[in-house]
């Protein structure tokens, strides 16, 4: 119960903190006088208020933390944030119970982008700024998580390189302290999200359009302030901004922080994922282009490029926006969209999915698993780059890959039972595991998650936060094991 | 000359044995007292017991006046620092260091002399490699030796029936590949040197030597034997410092399979090398080579450290349907043993390495030693210096020059970058003139060809006992300064 309490004493400070940054959508409420300035002050006096009494109630079992109690605050944090994130919303759409607004908030803070809401081009501006600096905050937060918890479980990415790979890789622990990592990579953060709020108004974004979705964009969140989304500018140079600043997120903030550090793109050379995300992504616009002109969904094949590279950067990142009803393109798109949202970006980024590294580690495995069988005395290493991989790793990345897939078959089924066809469901509990968004059926990208039932929304935000905190942050709190003293 | 050699390990006693009978003082210092004794029983030398990179010790081998400090033990540590104590404390005038990591070998600035002072920094390995890799590339050669940064190789190849020259006499040759350049040095016949002359006449299982610029070998070997297919498949057995580096070199143009006992070690070098199959067992265990596909390799190359290992697996290759097979060999008795008799190629580590060594002991310029015939001939490349007064080869036709019995002239290398003075000391790095030597010209060597100042020649010597009078013969005369 000690651990637990000083968990909470923590939990506390955290919330205490979170309460203060809903003074920017409040600002903006002030500013513009739109409506939602009591909401945010309610909110704010709640949240902080909560987050006072905890850490104070809890104040005399405050402590180092250990390294279970760390897997303990993430969960927390991770679960519940999102109810105090919900409040805006709940006070201002009467209409919207907690199940939907939780789901909104996990959504948000997961950088997922499936959202609940229609008629969001109606919605106050502090609400949807609201909105968007969720993701905004989701996404900073997960970049710690990489660099903090995630390699504690032997899971995260970054892990992976650190101690087993010789040569270049060695700089992957960029600074000696944890806490300096996460200050230069949060610094990488804000700068790109800067740059890429510049670049949205220069394209032709409102100034809050442009600082909304510079949040979403570099999140890889997917919320939008228009339910048309990117649809709304309808706009090659904006949807080309956007590309370029998905492209970005979606490569492991650590080696943004070498390039600019070295102030040479050597690092991104290195990197084992960045070479195959972008022949993947790229490949795949291309070809689906080609495709898509060829059967004639485009009379234009300059257009068919353009549709297919936004959407499928856009999915493949597991941003979320879209610019058109992809769902209506023949269903072999769609469907190898999902599949390319499973692996396409970078550990450290902010996407979700089983990442890069962990497919190029499971095809490795395959292939030295053939070449074992054609010459039994073969000693093959599991490569990565010029390193070679422990069998720990590739155990943890085995068992990581068979808990995914378990977790997708588990979601899938338990949502058909509660009704949905099989389509909606199997899409929902990807793009959900994936931090994806929008999926297909009734989930697609030109509807919400509205439709789903209380107990089908609940399900869904706990498949979020499931795929957020990598399975096995999450999944370890619920061991007997975990509580034994 | 006066020359301390640190460390009486298979190197250290071979060039020791090779210069004692060039009349050299020769000095051992090695910390086995025993393996000393033994030395100094076959060998005229002087032993002296202790730890190479002591002052004191090296101080009592006579290190004050030694014109030659060759360092071999079997520390990289130990040489480097015997090369920094004969430089700092007695000058010597030459430190060669045998330097086996790569690590050093990768910044040549340490050997500097600010630094450690080494002169010559030899990697017995890396020269092995060479010699095999080249091997591998002409399957038909019992040898390839390269002169003059590889622009000329010396090629010893057993002549077979279905060769065109075979049974022909050496000057149709010119009539069969009219336009090739190339010089017949020496042939051996049932181990006996035969002085080539135009009308010698090729027979079969003659040892041939012939000299040719690296392009043309193909060639030439054409027409004394049938060629093999080219080499795909290598199979090496032994993964230690030979079989890691020969794996490097190789995997990028071959496919390669190597053999490694040791599990760690195997582990290792699957790690550092990317298309190598490396697979984990013995060498000699005919279940691993039959299911690895032993018959289909071009090439079975046994290299562990240990010489029974090798000839067993080799033996083994070859009789389980191995193209050729290769085995190093250390000790001399084996190597008379096996070769001829089953294993295509023996290779005595000690004689390939010493060659290199052997080139910095000589008295003149020389650019190149190789050992042939385990150490019964000698291929060397040198360099001419002076004019036609102070020198007895300058401005000389070939035919001319006063060569012994039994030494021939095969090619001459023009332009090559001068890299050593007058008296064969080094020139600093400021010196040397830096005329690429790409612009370097190979000449096949006629009776008419004349020779010039800073000219590379190479010279095949069938017996060492000449090789004295031929340096003698290549060095500048004072007198005429």
């Amino acid at each position: 119960m000690n651990r637990f309490l000083a968990v909470v004493n923590v939990l506390g400070k955290m919330i205490l903190v979170f309460g203060f940054t809903m003074l920017v959508p409040l600002g903006l409420a002030f500013w513009t006088n739109d409506g939602a300035r009591l909401i945010f002050q309610e909110s704010i006096l709640i949240t902080v208020s909560c987050g006072l009494f905890m850490w104070l109630a809890t104040y005399r079992y405050k402590r180092e933390l250990q390294t279970r109690d760390g897997f303990l605050l993430v969960v927390l944090v991770w679960s519940v944030l999102p109810a105090f994130a919900m409040l805006p919303l709940l006070f201002y759409l009467p209409e919207l119970n907690i199940s939907m607004a939780y789901f909104e908030a996990v959504s948000g803070l997961t950088a997922t982008g499936g959202t609940v809401l229609t008629g969001l081009d109606m919605l106050p501006l502090s609400i949807n700024l609201w909105r968007g600096e969720m993701v905004w905050l989701g996404g900073m937060g997960l970049i710690v998580l990489a660099v903090a918890i995630l390699p504690l479980l032997g899971v995260g990415g970054r892990q992976m390189l650190k101690a087993e790979t010789p040569g270049p890789m060695k700089e992957n622990k960029l600074t000696p302290r944890i806490a300096e990592t996460a200050k230069g990579l949060w610094l990488v953060y804000t700068s790109l999200t800067l740059a890429c709020m510049a670049a949205y108004k220069w394209a032709g974004m409102s100034w809050f359009d442009a600082v909304m979705h510079a949040f979403t964009t570099l999140g890889l969140g997917g919320f939008s302030s228009h339910d048309a989304s990117y649809g709304y500018w309808d706009s090659p140079l904006i949807e080309s901004v956007a590309i370029i600043f998905m492209l970005i997120a979606g490569i492991n903030f650590a080696t943004h922080f070498l390039v600019w550090r070295a102030k040479s793109l050597a690092s991104y050379r290195s990197d084992p994922e960045v070479g195959l995300f972008v022949v993947f992504v790229l490949a795949s616009c291309v070809g689906f282009a080609a495709y898509l002109w060829l059967v004639g969904v485009y009379a234009d094949p300059l257009i068919a490029l353009r549709y297919a590279s936004f959407n499928i950067v856009s999915i493949a990142t597991t941003t979320g926006y879209s610019s058109t009803d992809y769902s209506l393109w023949p269903v072999f798109i769609p469907l190898w969209m999902l599949f390319l949202s499973g692996f396409c970006t970078s550990s450290g980024s902010t996407g979700g999915g089983i990442k890069m590294i962990r497919a190029r580690i499971l095809y490795q495995q395959v292939y030295r698993e053939m070449i074992t069988i054609m010459h039994p005395s073969a000693v093959t290493p599991a490569r990565l780059g010029r390193g070679v991989l422990s069998n720990r790793i590739i155990f943890a990345v085995l068992v990581f890959m068979f808990v995914y897939v378990v977790s997708i078959v588990f979601m899938t089924l338990i949502l058909t039972l509660s009704g949905l066809d099989v389509i909606t469901a199997f899409s929902a509990a990807v793009a959900c595991i994936n931090n994806l968004g929008p999926g297909l059926g009734q989930v697609g990208p030109a509807t919400t998650y509205a439709s789903l039932t209380d107990f089908q929304t609940w399900v869904c935000s706990f498949a979020m936060l499931l795929g957020r905190l990598e399975f096995f942050t999450l999944l370890i709190v619920f061991t007997p094991a975990f509580w034994r003293k | 000359m006066k020359i301390i050699i640190l460390g009486a390990g298979q190197v250290g006693s071979s060039v020791a044995e090779s210069l004692v009978s060039e009349a050299n003082d020769i000095t051992m210092v090695d910390v086995d007292p025993e393996r000393l004794a033994l030395l100094q029983d076959r060998l005229d030398l002087r032993t002296v017991v202790g730890n190479a990179s002591h002052p004191s010790v090296l101080v009592g081998a006579g290190a004050e006046d030694a014109d030659m400090v060759l360092a071999v033990t079997a520390q990289d540590e130990t040489n480097l620092v015997a090369c920094k104590l004969a430089a700092t404390m007695f000058n010597t005038p030459t430190k060669i260091a045998r330097i086996r990591s790569s690590e050093y070998l990768a910044h040549p600035e340490i050997f500097s002399t600010v630094n450690f002072s080494v002169d010559f920094a030899i990697c017995p390995e890396q020269i092995l490699t060479e010699y095999i890799e080249n091997l591998v590339e002409f399957p038909e050669a019992l040898q390839v030796l390269d002169f003059a940064a590889g622009k000329v190789s010396l090629v010893a190849v057993r002549a077979l029936n279905g060769g065109p020259l075979v049974g022909q006499q050496l000057q149709e040759l010119r009539k069969h590949v009219p336009n090739v350049e190339t010089r017949v040095a020496a042939i051996f016949r049932k181990n006996s040197p035969i002085i080539p002359e135009g009308d010698t006449v090729i027979e079969v299982e003659d040892e041939v030597f012939f000299i040719a610029a690296a392009e043309d070998i193909r060639a030439v070997m054409r027409e004394l034997r049938k060629m093999d297919e080219p080499v795909k498949r290598v199979m090496i057995a032994g993964g230690g410092k030979i079989g890691r580096r020969l794996g490097v070199c190789l995997e990028k143009d071959y496919q390669v399979r190597i053999i490694e006992h040791n599990y760690k070690a195997s582990e290792r070098l699957a790690a550092e090398l990317q298309n190598t199959l490396v697979l984990h067992g013995d060498a000699t265990d005919e279940n691993l080579l039959e299911s690895e596909n032993i018959a289909e390799m071009d090439m079975f190359c046994a290299l562990t450290n240990d010489d029974e290992n090798n000839i067993m697996s080799a033996l083994l290759a070859k009789r389980m349907g191995a193209h050729k097979v290769i085995a190093l060999i250390n000790r001399r008795a084996y190597v008379d043993l096996v070769q001829s008799g089953g294993i295509d190629i023996a290779i005595s580590p000690a004689q390939v390495t010493i060659g290199s060594l052997l080139a910095y002991v000589r008295h003149g310029d020389v650019a190149a030693v190789h050992s042939l015939r385990r150490g019964a001939a000698e291929a060397l490349e040198l360099v001419a210096h002076g004019d036609a007064r102070s020198s007895n080869v300058v401005g000389r036709k070939v035919e001319e020059i006063q060569l012994p019995k039994g030494a021939t002239i095969g090619a001459i290398v023009r332009g090559m970058p001068v890299t050593k003075g007058l008296f064969g000391e080094t020139l600093g790095e400021d010196e040397v003139e830096h005329n690429e030597s790409s612009n370097a010209q190979v000449i096949i060597a006629h009776h008419d060809t004349v020779i010039e100042s800073e000219d590379h020649v190479i010279l095949f010597v069938v017996n060492r006992k000449m090789i004295r009078e031929v340096e003698k013969l290549f060095q500048v005369n004072v007198g005429f300064l």
